[in-house]
């Protein structure tokens, strides 16, 4: 994989996003720490509702504000922190050194404008380039992300395309200006099975093609498996486990993380064994004391129930969990590895 | 997109019959003869009956009815009971005029509404927003000739910017423009807002600001044209409510036009004349009504199909 010695492009630190409604308090995202290496993809996983949205608006600097407010963190765009950056400073980044895709491919495009100019727009805004000339490059993007005959494609309106095309028209749009970050917030989960695993290879293509490094924000762990370099994995506004992906599947640390491999179909598994995680996310404004994890846990101990624990680091990997710290009074972690790689192996 | 077309000029025949046969009657239960006004005083009772016979009002009711929609059906509107002129003419004459007043009223409606709509909506509920709106709620409550008669006493009369009666220059147009079209400004500056901050949550909105497209853009380009979309029926409907507002403003102004003409028929019991003029009136407002429900449907239909 060798991305360890790649230079560190986007570093997340301590980041707080929190909503205010009435006199609640929404902890979205509470203390998010991640790095981005240039070129690499690092996945975001977690069960919907852990904050996987608000962490990438947060990074474009896309929070609505009220109700939203990113209250303590860095976010260090290759040295610089986006959160003392200018709003003018912001725009100039999004779409050309930043760009997001998003879930709804459906809704995401403008409907009362041809593809070509929505892709074109991106051209004029950060390129300068007259209107002629971006149309042009708008339908060599087009090809690009494998649209048929461009060129009849590009004046079409974003309703006379499928879901699938539109979300290639998507990732035109994001790429068009070769950013160095693409965001791409759970692209594939509203598609076909089969249209998801094109979306992916295209994205996976061109982003080997233009050194793009990629934030994969999914709850799927088969599209972990086949994109991610390392993954960090998010439960309730935090991380809490964060890895390369090879020690992800062999030696997942957190009992979530355990939870969320238990829980992928795969096909040399019967549908019956699987398990989801017992019980459900905790509502973001009620969390519960401790560990937020502790009430789905099977592991959870008194310690894991009154206090919370940090972020342990181990090299590169890190955990969020009293199993692995000396305090720990519970069966040891070893054994708890064992049993759950015995699980996967059946 | 044929068919359609084709169901809606059908169905403008029965609403145009239903007017003519509405206009009809009332002009049976109003109190006055018309051949009495005619003949004028001192005149005997044969000249009374002969003028009635001229006129075509011995026959039975039904008859007459009968009679006049198949003359229209040929194209001939009759002439004017007082002036003996063909109705076409007259209506033809004044119509030019009340059709600028009405254009500018429009424009005064659309361009003054979407405006303070935006305003108000990109300023959601700021001091900015309330003031703007509590405006529009005046705007929608002032009746038209209140205001008309305002505007000429402090515009006219008082500061002497323009001219207080008569047709002719701009500054004419100015004021009864303004009388016609502030109702349907506040209307459609309610609907810009309101529906430019519906869309200003959809997900394309947010997609634009991705792409690093400006705030002024966003908001004048990526929303506004998707918003304007259910304004355009709203600015349909008070065409409506706005031709029927050159009535009034237009005796309030001393216009010529096909407002006053109305007026003036119906005072003299010209029942030709009324009916003419009705008719065309009718005409226009189903001609943009048409319009307007052809052009929401090729708009809608991008959204529709989302
Ligand atoms: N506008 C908002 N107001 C209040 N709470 C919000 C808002 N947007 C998101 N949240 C809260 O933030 C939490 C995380 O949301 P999100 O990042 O969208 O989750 P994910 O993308 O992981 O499914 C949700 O549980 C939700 O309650
Ligand atoms: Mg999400």
């Amino acid at each position: 994989m060798g991305t360890e010695h790649k230079e560190t492009i986007l570093e997340v630190k301590n980041l707080k996003t929190h909503f205010f409604s009435g006199k609640k308090v929404i902890k979205a995202v509470d203390g998010v720490d991640f790095d981005v290496k240039r070129g690499e993809t690092l996945g975001i996983v977690g069960e919907s509702g852990s904050g996987k949205s608000i962490t990438s608006l947060s990074i474009m600097r896309l929070i609505a504000e009220p109700p939203g407010k990113i209250v303590d963190g860095e976010i260090n765009f290759k040295g610089k922190n986006l959160l003392s950056e200018t709003e003018e400073g912001m725009r100039q980044m999004r779409g050309n050194k930043i760009s997001m895709i998003f879930q709804e491919p459906m809704t995401s495009l403008n409907p009362v404008y041809s593809v070509g100019e929505q892709i074109a727009e991106a051209f004029r805004i950060h390129q300068k380039l007259p209107k002629k000339e971006a149309w042009q490059r708008a339908v060599e993007m087009l090809r690009l992300v494998g649209i048929p005959s461009p060129e009849k494609r590009a004046k079409q309106e974003p309703h006379e395309l499928s879901g699938g095309m539109r979300q290639r028209v998507m990732i035109a749009m994001a790429l068009a200006c070769k950013p160095e970050l693409l965001i791409a917030d759970e692209p594939t989960t509203a598609l076909d099975v089969t249209i998801q695993a094109q979306i992916l290879d295209l994205l996976k293509n061109l982003q080997e093609q233009l050194g793009t490094a990629v934030i994969m924000i999914t709850h799927d762990m088969g599209v972990v498996s086949e994109t991610c370099d390392r993954v960090a994995v998010m439960y309730c506004g935090k991380i809490v486990e964060h890895t390369d992906v090879d020690s992800l599947f062999e030696n997942p640390k957190h009992p979530y993380t355990q939870g969320l491999l238990r829980s992928i179909p795969a096909v040399d598994r019967d549908v019956e064994e699987l398990e989801a995680i017992p019980g459900t996310v905790p509502s973001p404004d009620n969390l519960p004391k401790g560990c937020s994890f502790a009430p789905r846990c099977p592991f959870a101990t008194d310690l894991c129930r009154t206090e919370e624990p940090d972020l342990l680091i181990d090299n590169d990997d890190k955990v969020r969990c009293w199993m692995y710290s000396e305090r720990w009074n519970g069966p040891a972690a070893k054994e708890v590895a064992a049993d759950v790689s015995h699980a996967n192996a059946n | 997109m044929f068919i359609f077309l084709m169901r809606r000029l059908v169905q403008i025949v029965p609403v145009l019959l239903g007017v003519t046969l509405m206009v009809f009657l009332i002009m049976q239960m109003v109190p006055g003869d018309p051949a009495v006004l005619v003949a004028g005083e001192g005149a005997t009772d044969e000249q009374v009956e002969a003028i009635r016979h001229d006129l075509g009002l011995d026959q039975p009711l039904a008859v007459q009815y009968l009679s006049y929609v198949g003359d229209v059906v040929k194209g001939d509107f009759g002439e004017s009971i007082r002036t003996s002129r063909p109705v076409l003419d007259e209506i033809l004459v004044r119509l030019p005029i009340t059709l600028e007043l009405a254009f500018w009223s429009i424009v005064i409606t659309v361009v003054l509404g979407v405006l303070i709509g935006i305003i108000a909506a990109t300023k959601q509920n700021s001091f900015t927003d309330v003031g703007l709106m509590m405006v529009a709620l005046l705007g929608v409550s002032l009746p038209n000739f209140w205001l008309g008669l305002m505007l000429i006493i402090y515009f006219s009369v008082g500061l002497q910017w323009f001219p207080v009666a008569g047709w002719g220059t701009f500054s004419h147009i100015i004021l009864p423009a303004i009388t016609l079209g502030t109702g349907g400004a506040a209307i459609v500056a309610r609907m810009t807002r309101a529906s430019m901050l519906e869309v200003i949550r959809q997900d394309y909105i947010r997609t634009a600001k991705a792409k690093g497209v400006r705030q002024r853009l966003i908001i004048y380009k990526h929303a506004l044209k998707n918003a304007l979309i259910p304004v355009i029926t709203v600015v349909g409907l008070q065409f409506g409510a706005l031709l029927g507002g050159t009535v009034l403003t237009e005796s309030v102004f001393a216009i010529n036009g096909v407002g006053r003409l109305i007026i003036d028929a119906i005072r003299m019991r010209d029942l030709p004349l009324v009916q003419g003029s009705i008719l065309f009136v009718s005409v226009l407002f189903v001609i943009v009504n048409l319009l307007v429900d052809l052009s929401y449907r090729f708009l809608n239909k991008r959204v529709e199909l989302n």
